[in-house]
């Protein structure tokens, strides 16, 4: 199982990776949504994957009878999904009002804060 | 996780059985009372009037809080708190040490002089946008960051932060602004994300994510295992920091918001990330140091050198800031680099200084804009005839981040480049490659002193403009009116004024120093006993 899901986990990183490096921010968004999944696959992967049974200590008894699922993983990565998600909402909105004021979607085209013909710094002194 | 037939008499008990002492409770103050002003402040997002003193107010009661947890740290050593009295590394920990006291004690300064600033600037459409409780919010993240005991909380504070930095980056929605908050949210965003893979690996190799169960057991794991996931932390950080490489965000988003906002970011934000690389690499994996302290050296000289030198080829004053920033940073890198306990001490006393002076050369900085009109140094100049005092701010200011000697940032310098001298002398492979560093951090003094005090000339000391007129007195001046004298100026005024006395009588910031140099290193005492108690020990 594990295996399975290194490869998935892999996989989700290289198709991330393809998209954050193209010049289209749709593209990139694509991308950020797609790292925050091979993240959160990667956390749920490395706190091993156990038997499906849930971490409930039954009544009368301190500890669990049996070997459980470990429930730490499922909490970061609910934690990491609210995160990524307020995030990549914050962006997809920035992107789209971008696109508005500065009619560019492509990262090549987008020179405001960095002119493409800065002008030489002054000589004097 | 497998559980045996163990008697419940066995069982440790799970739940702290005493209450924090409701002196302890100072540790939650400064993140607690930020985050409460920001959410009061957004319910009354309607009285433009109420915001600013009320925000005031709150930061005046977060520097107490401060001020009492860094004296409660410095006499008792680190503090910690566990929140909702689950034994510690199940329940998220809160634990204070002086390096992280200190840092939030000099954020809640920077932020109680930008939000004075601020006042001399924004318009009551800014403020009804939520300008202040933005500002709260990020002021609660860092202090957060500084505070937290826990590698997962830390990520957390680190995404607090960077949400309310985008917003003050966009707020004013001018088309500067959204293109440099497309740059520095999307790369922010994958740095953040790289430190949560370095969290998920680590936390599959120790099992815990509380800094002081991690550094009782990473010494267990294999080195080669925690060498790799040690150097991704170094990449999440050092893109929050603007190190070398991954470097080229800063400038290119520093210039873009308000000067207040750049002030703030550059005062704070990468300070963060220079904080959580000592905290993570020298305290919490300190075994997997060795093995990348040769590329820490190369990152640390090539931004120590070539930072100056992109501020030097800028027409831009903001954007030549934001390369001396850098510069900064690559001071911190040598100082982690060298990773001695006098290597801490410079690198956290830099950090300080960093924090200080940046913020008050950003506001000078934007004085200057909205008395000249522009931030362009080729249409700048003759300021110096308009405002005396401003230049003579901007000067000291320059002399202080370049580390010439009576002002703030000779200190640091002076500790970085003994400690490197001091490595270089003892039996040691690295020799070399430390002679390097230790060149590097005094050619990035000449270099940072050039590239200052060229702006200086150029803004202040030349008559008028670039070209034909620039022996003619500059037409374009307009002198700053009461409101901005009494708003910009003075609070301007009154942070270089600590940062001379600072530099003139440093003991206490170099005690300071050494307390938080000291608690790093002496780490797996002192913390892990704040944190487990005497039991585990």
């Amino acid at each position: 199982m594990e295996t399975a899901l290194a490869i998935l986990i892999g996989l989700f990183f290289t198709v991330a990776i393809y998209l954050l490096l193209s010049r289209s921010l749709i593209r990139m968004l694509l991308g950020i949504a797609i790292l925050g999944n091979a993240v959160n696959l990667l956390i749920f992967t490395v706190g091993r994957v156990t038997r499906e049974v849930p971490p409930i200590v039954p009544e009368g008894e301190y500890q669990p009878l049996e070997a459980i699922a470990n429930p730490l993983p499922q909490a970061l990565i609910l934690t990491a999904i609210v995160i990524g998600f307020s995030l990549f909402a914050f962006l997809l909105v920035l992107t789209y009002r971008a696109y508005q004021e500065l009619n560019a979607d492509n990262t090549d085209t987008m020179r405001v804060a960095e002119p493409d013909d800065s002008p030489r710094p002054p000589l004097s002194y | 996780m497998a559980s045996s037939a163990a008697t419940p008499k066995d069982l440790p008990p799970a739940m702290l059985d005493v209450a924090t002492s409701a002196a302890d409770w100072v540790i939650v103050w400064p993140i607690a009372l930020p985050m409460v002003g920001a959410a009061i402040l957004l319910m009354l997002r309607n009285r433009t009037e109420w915001q600013a003193p009320f925000s005031f107010a709150i930061l005046i009661a977060t520097l107490l809080a401060n001020f009492s947890l860094l004296q409660t740290v410095f006499a008792k050593g680190p503090l910690t708190m566990t929140m909702g009295d689950w034994l510690p590394p199940f329940g998220i920990s809160f634990t204070a040490d002086a390096l992280g006291a200190l840092f939030a004690l000099v954020s809640t300064v920077v932020m109680l002089v930008v939000v004075l600033f601020v006042q001399s600037e924004v318009e009551a459409r800014e403020t009804k946008y939520g300008y202040h409780p933005l500002m709260l919010i990020l002021l609660t993240g860092v202090s957060g960051a500084f505070l937290t005991g826990d590698l997962f909380n830390l990520y957390v504070w680190f995404e607090v932060m960077l949400i309310a930095s985008f917003g003050l980056m966009v707020i004013g929605g001018r088309k500067i602004q959204l293109d440099a908050a497309i740059k520095y949210g999307f790369i922010n965003f994958l740095a953040t994300t790289f430190f949560l893979i370095g969290i998920a690996y680590l936390y599959g190799l120790v099992g815990t994510l509380n800094m002081a169960d991690i550094m009782v057991k990473a010494p267990l794991v294999e080195n080669g295992a925690i060498a790799s996931v040690a150097a991704l932390f170094f990449l999440a950080f050092a893109m929050k920091a603007a190190a070398f490489p991954v470097n080229s965000w800063l400038p290119a988003s520093y210039h873009a918001p308000d000067p207040a906002v750049s002030a703030l970011f550059a005062g704070l934000l990468t300070k963060v990330g220079v904080y959580a690389l000592l905290r993570v690499h020298l305290m919490l994996i300190p075994q997997s140091h060795g093995q990348l302290q040769i590329l820490i050296m190369a990152v640390a000289v090539f931004t120590l050198v070539l930072a100056p030198l992109g501020a030097l080829a800028q027409t831009n004053a903001r954007r030549a800031l934001g390369f001396l920033v850098m510069g900064g940073i690559g001071a911190m890198m040598a100082g982690l680099a060298f990773g001695s306990s006098r290597g801490i001490l410079g690198a956290s006393l830099y950090a300080v200084h960093s924090m200080l002076t940046m913020t008050a050369l950003y506001l000078t900085v934007g004085l200057v804009e909205r008395m000249g009109g522009t931030s362009d140094i080729r249409h700048l100049g003759g300021l110096y005839r308009a405002s005396s005092p401003l230049s003579i701010l901007f000067l000291v200011l320059v002399f202080a981040a370049a580390g010439l000697p009576p002002f703030l940032g000779f200190w640091p310098k002076l500790v970085l480049v003994q400690s490197g001298i001091e490595l270089t002398l003892a039996e040691n492979s690295l020799a070399v490659h430390q002679w390097w560093v230790v060149g590097a951090l005094l050619l990035n003094s000449i270099l940072t002193s050039i590239a200052g005090s060229r702006l200086w000339a150029h803004i202040f000391w030349r008559n008028g403009r670039e070209g034909r007129q620039s022996e003619m007195p500059n037409d374009r001046i307009k002198m700053l009116d009461r409101r901005g004298t009494r708003w910009g100026l003075w609070p301007t005024a009154a942070l270089v004024a600590l940062i001379v006395a600072i530099g003139l009588w440093p003991s206490m910031y170099i005690r300071a120093g050494i307390e938080s140099a000291n608690d790093v290193t002496r780490s797996s005492g002192d913390y892990v006993t704040s944190v487990f108690g005497e039991r585990t020990q």
